[in-house]
């Protein structure tokens, strides 16, 4: 298969290198080359984030390049803004209606983007957005957002939930797996 | 067996397996996980040093003493270190020892962009480069037996985006380690006066040479022949992403970048018919080269600034500028980072801001207060450099600076190289105030032990250095603690040590918000009490992320309300999920409108 590319994109602290390294051993349980790229450091305090995630028979570079994304799970609403170019037009767009506001926003000084979902339908065909949080919550805990994001893109992915289930179970101490199963199970019911 | 690892883990674990049982470094983005992981494993030795060039003193002298020894930083930690490195190239190394830099393309959390491949030439020592995870642990192994075989320390080059992407990394056993460790007096190779080192000199040179025949048939230089059309030369991760948009090229891919095969990139330009050299910011390889008379093209369309990415190579070798597609036109606030709620730099940086001194500033996350709306650090230049630069300025300003100038420098900065600066102050007799601002662990690269905060790398406890101690040793009398915490007190403590004459120290001291060892207050978030809020914007100045700045619409009535004859247009509320409970923004509020709030 030809490789295929998938990008998280969102704000530190939301747990999207979590999620994309449960994504990798997902594509490796299932025999796939996979890399991955994402950058820590300063980036991480408040900025935003992105991980990259390849996957196919042989993959080379790490980095994805722009109009070949297939898809961008977007943990950030006015964040899926910014990565869009990235994406195929063929590409499919999952969209966290969370709002995480920016310094300026928080300051009064620009507004928050408006229409987000909206406008990104204009131009993708496929798009799903989803209240990540409140699911997360109605898993039990609100850091499980990434999971629900992980669910809901597994929804595009054809692979068996059991594997998911795997994977998950191995990511996570013991007290967690539930909870965090429960999110993933949230989000790829969608 | 297979597993996804990071560069750096692949580093590590590269190390591990071939029997090195020898590591020290000082953190830095994006080297610092090799360190981590390295520690991690059974049997081996992995400290922090204080400072990159105690590092690599501390790995020569292991190496002297026949160990395989491993030293690891970022890239500006190799100016810090190039004082030891440059002459050990001379003496050579009895056991092994590699040096890994790690470069920052796009300076994603850097100073600057410097491209170390230049230190390989400079301090005529061989460098490997990788392209992924699964060569960064072959070429470590490879660098540890350059070592041994040529008597010379070797460099390890990685990126970023090396470091930081993951890719299927197959686990090999690790060797058996004997220990080769002695004593062995030989002081003609490990004396560098002039007339040793001059001998030396010249055996530096015959290994070069060496090398370089090396270098022919070093497995990992490899020509890839596909079509004659078009040659690639390339190394590191910018082959993967040249292969990935032009599979259908012929590739020369070079595992090591110094010294080159000569012969062999003139066997490979002789192939085929248009050589382009792609490679990330200097053109280190592209010069050497066009020196030797072959015509290639490089730097003229790819770019000297920046990391490439797939797209970047396309473009550059195409020219085809793709056409525009169409996307919403929704303008996109940015997202800088930002010191994060609660962070205890936040009430030390806002009362800099408001005494209108400058700030002599220092790396760290505290860095950060420069932006809007904290404005409170204005220069910064490398690790330690604040407070020198403050005893420069206040010196060269001498009346006109009485009280204007502050430096600030960072726990783990401080102890890494700011501690003879401050001795200089001492000494010379400066008038400017020093913060150090203390926050119990290296946080910026992710809560780093460090001489300061009572343990090692490896976990075990250690000596706690006393920093107020240690700066009264030093010569400065007068030393004061402030909790950063405490707005008024910060104020009045940095007013007062302003006022004297003289230099002096502040120790800003409160454990990083995310520093788990030592959580410092209850977590009770405030809230804002909408009527009480007059909608001043005080609480904003602060530039924390969980105040926000909330429109009140005048038709909604009753949301608008008149305060001391103002009609507010709005009011400030805090997002409680995000709230660490710090309490700094209530000290602000002149209309006790911020309270904690009651669960």
């Amino acid at each position: 298969m030809e490789t295929k590319s998938i990008l998280l994109a969102g704000v530190g602290g939301q747990g999207i290198l979590r999620a994309s390294d449960i994504l990798c051993r997902v594509f490796m349980a299932v025999g796939l080359d996979v890399k991955k790229s994402e950058v820590h450091g300063m980036a991480q305090r408040g900025g935003c984030v992105t991980s990259h995630v390849r996957y196919g028979q042989a993959v080379h570079s790490p980095l994805a390049k722009k109009n070949d994304i297939d898809i961008l799970v977007s943990f950030e609403k006015m964040e899926t803004l910014r990565y869009l170019d990235y994406v195929k037009e063929s590409g499919t767009v999952i969209i966290n209606t969370e709002e995480i506001y920016p310094p300026a926003v928080n300051l009064g000084d620009v507004p928050y983007p408006k229409n987000v979902c909206e406008e990104v339908r204009r131009f993708f065909l496929s798009v799903k957005s989803v209240n990540a949080a409140a699911l997360a919550i109605r898993a039990g805990n609100i850091r499980t957002v990434n999971m629900v994001l992980l669910g809901a893109l597994s929804g595009c992915l054809h692979l068996s939930p059991e594997l998911w289930e795997k994977i998950i179970d191995d990511s996570f101490p013991f007290k967690l797996i539930a909870v965090n199963r429960k999110a993933f199970h949230l989000g790829r019911g969608l | 067996m297979k597993e996804l690892m990071s560069g750096n883990e692949a580093i590590a674990r590269g190390a591990f397996e071939c029997g090195a049982r020898f590591a020290t470094g000082y953190p830095g983005t994006p080297s610092t996980e090799i360190m981590e992981a390295f520690a991690k494993y059974p049997g081996v030795y992995a400290e922090w040093s204080p400072n990159e060039k105690v590092a690599m003193e501390v790995g020569i002298g292991a190496a002297i003493a026949g160990a395989r020894a491993m030293v690891v930083m970022k890239h500006v930690g190799v100016n810090v270190a190039a004082d030891p490195l440059f002459t050990a190239s001379y003496t050579g190394t009895n056991g092994a020892l590699v040096v890994i830099t790690a470069d920052d393309p796009s300076l994603h959390s850097s100073q600057n962009e410097q491209d170390n491949r230049h230190y390989a030439r400079f301090a005529k020592i061989p460098m490997l480069e990788p392209a992924d995870s699964e060569e960064a642990k072959a070429f470590i192994k490879r660098a540890f037996e350059l070592s041994e075989q040529f008597d010379t320390p070797v460099f390890l080059r990685s990126t970023t985006r090396l470091s930081h992407s993951k890719s299927v990394v197959n686990l090999e056993k690790p060797l058996k380690v004997d220990d080769r460790t002695d004593i062995r007096f030989n002081a003609e190779k490990f004396v560098m006066v002039p007339m040793n080192a001059r001998r030396r000199r010249v055996v530096v040179e015959k290994r070069m040479q060496d090398l370089r025949i090396f270098a022919e048939t070093f497995p990992e230089n490899r020509i890839e022949m596909n079509s004659p059309d078009v040659g690639i030369i390339t190394a590191g991760i910018s082959y993967h992403y040249a292969k990935d948009v032009f599979p259908e090229y012929s590739y020369l891919k070079l595992g090591m970048v110094h010294p080159l095969p000569i012969g062999l990139i003139r066997e490979f330009a002789a192939q085929v018919r248009k050589i382009y050299v792609i490679e990330e910011l200097d053109p280190f390889l592209e010069e050497q080269i066009r020196a030797m008379g072959i015509e290639v093209t490089g730097k003229e369309i790819f770019p000297y600034t920046d990391e490439f990415d797939p797209g970047v190579i396309e473009q550059a070798i195409t020219g085809g500028g793709k056409a525009q597609r169409s996307l919403p036109e929704i303008p996109i606030p940015p997202r800088p980072p930002n010191l994060c709620p609660g962070c205890p730099h936040r009430g030390l940086f806002y009362v800099l801001g408001k005494l209108k001194v400058f700030v002599s500033g220092d790396i760290g996350c505290y860095t950060l207060s420069f932006m809007k709306p904290l404005e409170g650090l204005h220069s910064c230049i490398c690790m330690g450099a604040g407070i020198g630069m403050a005893h420069g300025m206040s010196k060269a300003l001498g009346e006109k600076g009485k009280g204007k100038v502050v430096g600030v420098i960072g726990d783990s900065t401080f102890l890494h190289s700011g501690i003879t600066p401050l001795l200089g102050m001492a000494y010379n007799h400066s008038d400017a105030v020093i913060v150090i601002c203390d926050n119990r662990t290296t946080a910026m690269t992710g809560m780093q032990e460090h001489p300061g905060t009572g343990f090692t790398l490896q976990g075990n406890k250690t000596i706690m250095v006393d920093i107020a101690a240690l700066v009264k040793t030093l010569g400065i009398d007068s030393v004061r603690i402030v909790d950063p915490y405490d707005l008024k007190a910060v104020r009045t403590v940095l007013k007062e040590e302003l006022a004297r004459s003289g230099p002096s120290v502040v120790i800003s001291r409160r454990a990083c918000v995310l520093f788990k060892r030592e959580k410092s207050f209850p977590r009770k978030s405030f809230r804002i009490d909408p009527e009480k809020c007059t909608g001043c914007r005080l609480c904003l100045g602060m530039g924390c992320p969980p105040i926000a700045w909330q429109k009140v619409s005048n038709d909604s009535g009753s949301a608008t309300k008149k305060t001391k004859g103002k009609e507010r247009d709005g009011v400030a509320v805090i997002d409680r999920n995000l709230c660490t409970g710090c309490g700094l923004c209530a000290q602000l509020c002149k209309s006790q409108a911020i309270t904690e709030e009651k669960e």
